[in-house]
């Protein structure tokens, strides 16, 4: 029996998601089809949009299918930066914080790298925080800005953002706010009516992956990234994946149902991991802000432990049962600092002897258990591996290499 | 035994894997991460060190059932092998940087790492054999005399030599190859690595100019001192080397001319007949012992390069290295290679080329 603490890369399937989906995947029809198959099709598709809509507080037009959190960004940053421009060609400047996550962090240095945008990286402080003062600054700078983007909660360390204060300072400058609040919905309250364009994902939540959505208001200047067949109020062309928006949608109406209750138990839990890390490794930081839901994500928790390697945590924790994650990942597996730890002010060094634990709605005190029976020996192990690095580099220093 | 499996993408490593696990050992894969901006496709016969080969690893460590993990080794690497590599050749020596790998990466940081995360040994897919006697443990020859890779590991000491195992030895490549077709292996078939990893384009003399930019010089005959023609750069050059030398102009005698000597201050490559390339004494430096230092002086055989023939002759331990009478003058000994040392099919140890003489 593994005891898994990476609810933040993914969480299991609700059971409710997987009735909706697997009931959906018997179905033929293309929604886009006039026929009876494909009237039953669509209706599915669109009771999914009307109840995530509805329990979002946003119109069923304001939601757009999306093949997952990912797209939902990339429509949001590109859409919004060609339709903003093509309105007014001398808005240039981007706003987005130093602790987006990659969805949204490379699709604006994109922009800037091959679209002539001026990108301006909003500071964060020691503990992940935007300041909503920058950010009316810098609008009131000039009134040159595409688009701002700030996530909702950051994926890594977990600290939520003044949304309602950069939301309101954008509203006031008449700026797009995009908002990825991935890991944010289903674990702290979220008002989908504030940012112009937010985007959610079906797996971080408890439904199935390879969908999300993008919600956009009715007037969000929004050009498409993929043109066919016009589906998605013409932005977001093709066939929608009707079993997995029916899995997204139940999945959606159940952690929205239950939030309160079970953000309070996950946070409790959280805590006694907490307060069990820090008995076990009094040298260990944790980073980010901590406090209630307006401060921090119930089921996050992130420690960097002096002189440990964090990968190397990693695989003995892995090998003990625990699955827990560095925070950062990369397609060739060889991990980097982590830019959120940086932006925040930490060490290369320090960043990289982290582990963010993350638990959800089917932790259990035994998956707590189980990494603090586990983690002493990790660490003790971690602590000589990390030891023997540095007397190396010591030693290749004083070879002259 | 807990056994760290390094696992390159290739097919030995991946039987040398297997073959921990049949033996019913606690494996783990781990391939290791060289370079920061790995390429994301091979080129030519390459085997390791790109992100199709990491696929190539972890897809051999699932069918084998093991856990996987890439360990950047890429400052260790760069520190450690590359830099030496470009400074060895700027000195104007001929270095092999595989050896450097195995003495300090692969049997230094990564051993000593997975020694403390509480691994008992590193397995690996060279062809040699570790032989645990009355003497302790001793490094050998594979039994594939054509795919023996005991060469580049003659720089392992007795504690370096403790934390190995060497699961291909007994065997030649065409069984290794089966056997990965019968485990399934998708690699089975995967071309042989060979040239220098770091140097993805095999052009070592473009990667070379890179580094050290161009530093113009002559070539000459190293008999009479005439200038024969230029270089861009003498660390470009390798004692016996006979291609690239572009003099336009045969020898009098029609002669094929190698370069017999390279002086990097003088930035002077001297060219002569094979005859020049004649050593039967080498002189060798920087000793590494795969146990006990031999007596002070002995009958033993020396190779000078990888897949080289074994050369007998008469071994002298002298200040700090060792001299070797060649029984039969040999040619192209280039300093920087490493010379090691064999009684039998035990490897003794090895010293790095300083200089060959008459």
């Amino acid at each position: 029996m593994r005891a898994y603490l990476d609810h933040a890369a993914t969480t299991p399937l609700l059971d409710c998601a997987r009735e909706a989906l697997v009931d959906a995947l018997g179905a033929t029809g293309n929604a886009s089809s006039l026929h009876w198959s494909g009237r039953a099709a669509r209706r599915r598709l669109e009771e999914a949009r009307e109840s995530i809509a509805e329990q979002l507080g946003v119109a069923p037009s304001e939601v757009v299918f999306t093949a997952g959190g990912t797209e939902a960004d990339n429509l949001a940053v590109k859409g919004l930066w060609w339709g903003r421009t093509a309105a007014r060609p001398d808005r240039r400047r981007v706003l987005a914080s130093r602790v987006e996550h990659h969805a949204v962090l490379d699709p604006v240095h994109w922009l800037g790298a091959h679209e002539g945008a001026e990108v301006v990286w909003l500071d964060v402080d020691r503990l992940g925080r935007v300041d909503p003062a920058q950010v009316a600054d810098e609008l009131a700078r000039a009134d040159d800005v595409a688009l701002v983007a700030v996530m909702w909660a950051n994926n890594e360390v977990g600290t939520v953002q003044p949304i309602e204060a950069i939301a309101a300072a954008c509203a006031h400058a008449d700026v797009p706010l995009h908002v990825d609040a991935v890991q944010a919905l289903g674990s702290i309250p979220v008002d989908a009516a504030l940012p112009t364009t937010l985007a959610i994902s079906g797996h971080k939540l408890g439904g199935p992956m390879g969908v999300g959505a993008l919600v956009a208001r009715r007037n969000a200047p929004l050009a498409p990234l993929t043109h066919g067949g016009g589906q998605e109020r013409q932005v977001r062309s093709g066939t929608p994946d009707v079993p997995a928006i029916a899995g997204f949608a139940a999945a959606v109406a159940h952690v929205l149902g239950d939030l309160p209750e079970r953000a309070a138990r996950v946070a409790a839990l959280r805590d006694t991991l907490l307060a069990g890390v820090t008995t076990l490794a009094p040298d260990a930081v944790v980073n980010g802000a901590q406090g209630g839901p307006d401060a921090r994500l119930p089921g996050n928790a992130h420690v960097s432990f002096p002189g440990c390697e964090g990968d190397a945590l990693l695989m003995l924790l892995d090998a003990a049962g625990v699955d827990v994650s560095t925070g950062s990942a990369c397609t060739a597996g060889v991990p980097e600092p982590s830019h959120v730890l940086l932006a925040m002010g930490i060490d290369a060094v320090l960043a990289r002897s982290s582990l963010r634990l993350t638990l959800g709605h089917s932790s259990a005190a035994a998956d707590v258990e189980a990494l603090l029976a586990a983690l002493p020996a990790a660490l003790d192990r971690a602590r000589r591996a990390g030891q023997v690095r540095i007397s190396a580099r010591l030693a290749t220093a004083l070879d002259g290499g | 035994m807990r056994v760290l499996a390094a696992m390159s993408g290739g097919v030995d490593s991946a039987v040398a894997a297997a073959r921990m696990v049949a033996a019913g050992h606690a494996v783990t894969g781990v391939h290791l991460a060289l370079s920061r901006n790995a390429a994301s496709y091979r080129s030519g016969a390459r085997g390791c060190c790109t992100i199709e080969d990491a696929r190539d690893a972890w897809r051999a460590a699932d069918r084998l059932g093991i856990p996987f993990y890439v360990w950047d080794m890429s400052e260790e690497f760069a520190a450690e092998v590359v830099e030496d590599f470009v400074a060895e050749y700027a000195a104007g020596r001929t270095p092999n940087p595989c050896l450097r790998c195995n003495e300090r990466i692969k049997f230094a940081a990564v051993l000593d790492r997975a020694r403390a995360l509480g691994f008992d040994a590193v397995a690996s897919g060279h062809y040699a054999r570790l032989v645990d006697g009355p003497l302790g443990r001793q490094l050998h020859r594979a039994v594939d005399a054509g795919k023996d890779q005991s060469y580049v590991l003659g720089v392992l000491d007795a504690e370096q030599l403790a934390g190995c195992a060497f699961p291909l030895g007994d065997s030649t490549k065409a069984e290794v190859r089966a056997e990965a077709r019968a485990l399934g292996l998708a690699v089975a078939a995967k071309p042989d690595s060979h040239d220098i990893c770091f140097i993805p384009t095999g052009d070592t003399g473009g990667f070379l100019r890179d580094r050290l930019g161009s530093a113009p010089g002559q070539v000459v005959d190293a008999a009479t001192g005439e200038v024969l023609g230029h270089h861009d750069g003498a660390h470009a050059f390798t004692v016996g080397q006979r291609r690239g030398l572009h003099l336009g102009r045969p020898a009098p005698d029609g002669a094929r001319r190698y370069v017999v000597e390279v002086d990097i201050t003088a930035r002077r490559v001297a060219v002569g007949p094979a005859a020049m390339l004649d050593v039967t004494r080498i002189r060798a430096g920087r000793p590494r012992w795969c146990g006990p230092q031999p007596a002070a002086e002995g009958r033993l055989g020396v190779q000078v390069r990888a897949h080289g023939e074994e050369l007998p002759g008469l071994v002298r331990m002298v200040g700090d290295g060792f001299e070797v009478d060649l029984d039969v003058p040999a040619r192209g000994i280039a300093p920087g290679q490493a010379a090691v040392l064999y009684d039998g099919t035990r490897v003794v140890g090895s010293g790095t080329i300083l200089r060959g003489s008459r």
